[in-house]
């Protein structure tokens, strides 16, 4: 127990190498851009594990969240590529229309930037502070933030105008004054992604190892129980979707630079959902299964889902159902099983923070 | 504070009309060991979770100066009022030591909860001594024996410097040996802290009891030591199944 973080701490390095250093070498332009789309898909995975594998909040609408951070970069580089005048899209339904207010302020690269972090966490704050004080919880929450995934998809779609609807918004030039169409400057941006999502990997590194992490797995398993040691569960669970939401944000931010488009389906019910397969399949209680998860499932998403778009859908169906009924815990808890099944028979596999129960909406 | 005494008078709980408490009134001072029974939904169970801020109930229930009715659960438990539950509840995925530490928590800066733990705190490391369980510091609380959980479950008040310990049947599913160890294990904590112990079994709280109150119905049928109340004829009628418990031994 007192070992093992510092082996995860090695298996991040490990990874960081992989994805910082050997990637951008091996790989071709085009799979260092896929790359870079699933190491976005794969920090909002991040944020999702620590919500609703170790905090036990199952978050189906993590595309609202990836959304403010998407479109507060896409609105940025919108802007940064127009110059002057005003977004080619507006300009085409009325060529004399105004900037609408709300985009002006993010032409600062500071103000987008500073939007990107702190959009997610006020709002965040705010319907999570609502909620859970509330004790609202298991398939209401869950129901919840998935219609206000749907909701947002849908405000966007209806706003063409102002938006761009569900064309999207695209064709971004300049990154905070770099060229995007520049080489080196893609391998950059990728850089970034990777490396952020390095950065959100030590983040619940350090989170599951913390006091923090015991008190969020306890309140997983025994809200009540929780209360009645003198802490408020309410703040425990905020603290940990707060976080999630940040992380899907910068994903969503990530995405933008590298696939040069953002629209409402990226972040609607069937992404939001998307997002959560990713994470059970790799595994949600676990520190690299979401990730590792979320960025399988876009590879399929991009190698079977472009030749083959009809039969991608049912294989993720079945692989979704497979895992969920003969393993649980995801991919990442194979090892454990194979430890478990070569151990003496009497020996019980004891439990830990990592395995929940497969029950997964409480009420 | 530390000789402040539990007083709940007149408690009176319903459930959309029916009164499971209908008006119970008891004291417990730190320094005895305070029973509370009745036969099965007497109400034993609902004065605990009123008193704790589980359910509402109306009436008055005071520690020392302090009213408890009507605050919210977790700043009851910071006001000092730790319980147990009637089937054992610690957090089986974790282990021993982390189920203490987090209950140790509530006296830590809220920052600290960011940091891992270093080492075994002394307060826990006493209630580990106090409660058997040295043994099993790294031992997941969900492998524990039945009895091994309760003890965790007291260690746990132990560690959350709890005042007042309110055990709902803390000894029910155990050996006799453990029984014997709960029951000295309970006369010491006493000594200092309030603890009140609701029980099904007669002999356990013949051996432990310093005072007894008897629920029935919702209602207190009698009250005091054990002999007054096992002379007591009221008490050997509604017990008259398991009469022969209340008066042999
Ligand atoms: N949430 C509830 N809603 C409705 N009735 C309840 C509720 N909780 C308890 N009761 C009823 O209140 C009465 C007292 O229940 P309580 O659990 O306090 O009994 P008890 O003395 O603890 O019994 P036991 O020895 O079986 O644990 C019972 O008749 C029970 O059915
Ligand atoms: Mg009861």
């Amino acid at each position: 127990m007192t070992k093992k973080p510092w082996i995860s701490l090695g298996g991040i390095g490990v990874f960081a190498v992989l994805l910082l250093a050997v990637a951008p070498l091996v790989l071709s332009d085009h799979w260092l851009n896929n790359l870079g789309k699933y190491c976005c898909w794969a920090i909002a995975a991040v944020g999702i594990g620590l919500a609703w594998g170790r905090g036990g909040m199952l978050v189906m609408g993590q595309g609202v969240f990836f959304a403010l951070g998407a479109y507060s970069m896409a609105m940025h580089l919108t802007l940064e590529s127009a110059g002057d005048r005003v977004p080619g899209f507006m300009v085409l339904y009325d060529p004399l229309a105004p900037l609408p207010a709300f985009w002006e302020p993010f032409r600062g690269a500071g103000f987008t930037l500073l939007a990107i972090v702190l959009l997610p966490v006020v709002v965040a704050g705010i319907l999570g502070y609502a909620l859970f004080k509330r004790r609202v919880k298991g398939a209401y929450f869950a129901i919840l933030t998935q219609a206000l995934a749907v909701a947002l998809a849908t405000l966007i779609s209806s706003t063409i105008r102002e938006t761009g609807g569900d064309t999207g918004l695209s064709d971004f030039k300049y990154f905070f004054g770099f060229v995007l169409n520049d080489p080196a400057n893609k391998i950059m941006v990728f850089l970034i992604a990777a490396g952020l999502l390095v950065v959100c990997l030590l983040v619940v590194w350090q989170l599951y190892r913390s006091r923090f992490g015991e008190l969020l797995v306890a309140t997983r398993d025994a809200e009540e129980r929780v209360r009645f040691l003198g802490y408020d569960p309410a703040n425990v669970k905020l603290v940990a979707f707060v976080v999630s939401a940040l992380m899907a944000s910068i994903g969503g931010a990530m995405f933008v630079p590298i696939v040069g488009i953002i629209t409402p389906a990226e972040i609607g019910a069937a992404a939001s959902i998307l997002m959560i397969a990713g994470v059970a399949f790799g595994g949600r209680a676990s520190l690299f299964g979401p990730a590792l998860g979320a960025m399988a499932v876009g590879w399929g998403q991009s190698s079977l889902g472009s030749t083959w778009p009809d039969g991608w859908t049912y294989i993720l169906g079945l692989l979704f159902i497979v895992v969920i009924l003969f393993l649980p815990n995801g991919l990442s808890s194979l090892p454990a099983r194979f430890a478990a099944a070569r151990r003496r028979p009497e020996q019980k596999a004891a439990p830990s923070a990592a395995t929940p129960e497969l029950e997964e909406v409480r009420s | 504070m530390t000789d402040a005494s539990l007083v709940v008078t007149d408690l009176r709980v319903e459930f959309s009309g029916f009164v499971a408490v209908g008006g119970v009134s008891f004291d417990a001072h730190p320094g005895e060991v305070r029973f509370l029974i009745g036969p099965n939904g007497a109400g034993k169970t609902t004065c605990i979770d009123a008193i704790t801020g589980l359910t509402k109930g109306t009436g008055s229930a005071r520690l020392g100066e302090k009213e408890l009715l009507g605050r919210q659960v977790h700043k009851i438990v910071r006001l000092g009022v730790g319980r147990t539950f009637q089937t054992a509840s610690v957090f089986d995925e974790l282990t021993v030591l982390q189920n203490l530490d987090i209950a140790a928590g509530r006296h830590r800066p809220a920052i600290s909860l960011l940091r891992a733990r270093r080492g075994v705190d002394p307060a826990i490391e006493r209630a580990l001594e106090e409660t058997g369980l040295a043994g099993e510091l790294t031992t997941p609380a969900g492998i524990l024996s039945h009895g091994q959980k309760q003890w965790l479950e007291i260690a746990m008040l132990l560690v959350q410097d709890a005042k007042v310990l309110l055990l709902d049947e803390p000894v029910a599913g155990m050996s006799q040996d453990e029984r014997t160890a709960t029951g000295e294990l309970l006369q010491r904590i006493a000594a200092k802290r309030i603890v009140l112990v609701v029980e099904h079994d007669m002999d356990f709280m013949r051996r432990y009891a310093t005072r007894v109150t008897v629920l029935h119905q919702g209602r207190v049928l009698s009250q005091g030591t054990v002999a007054e109340v096992q002379a007591d004829p009221r008490v050997q009628e509604v017990y008259l199944g398991t009469a022969d418990a209340m008066t042999e031994g």
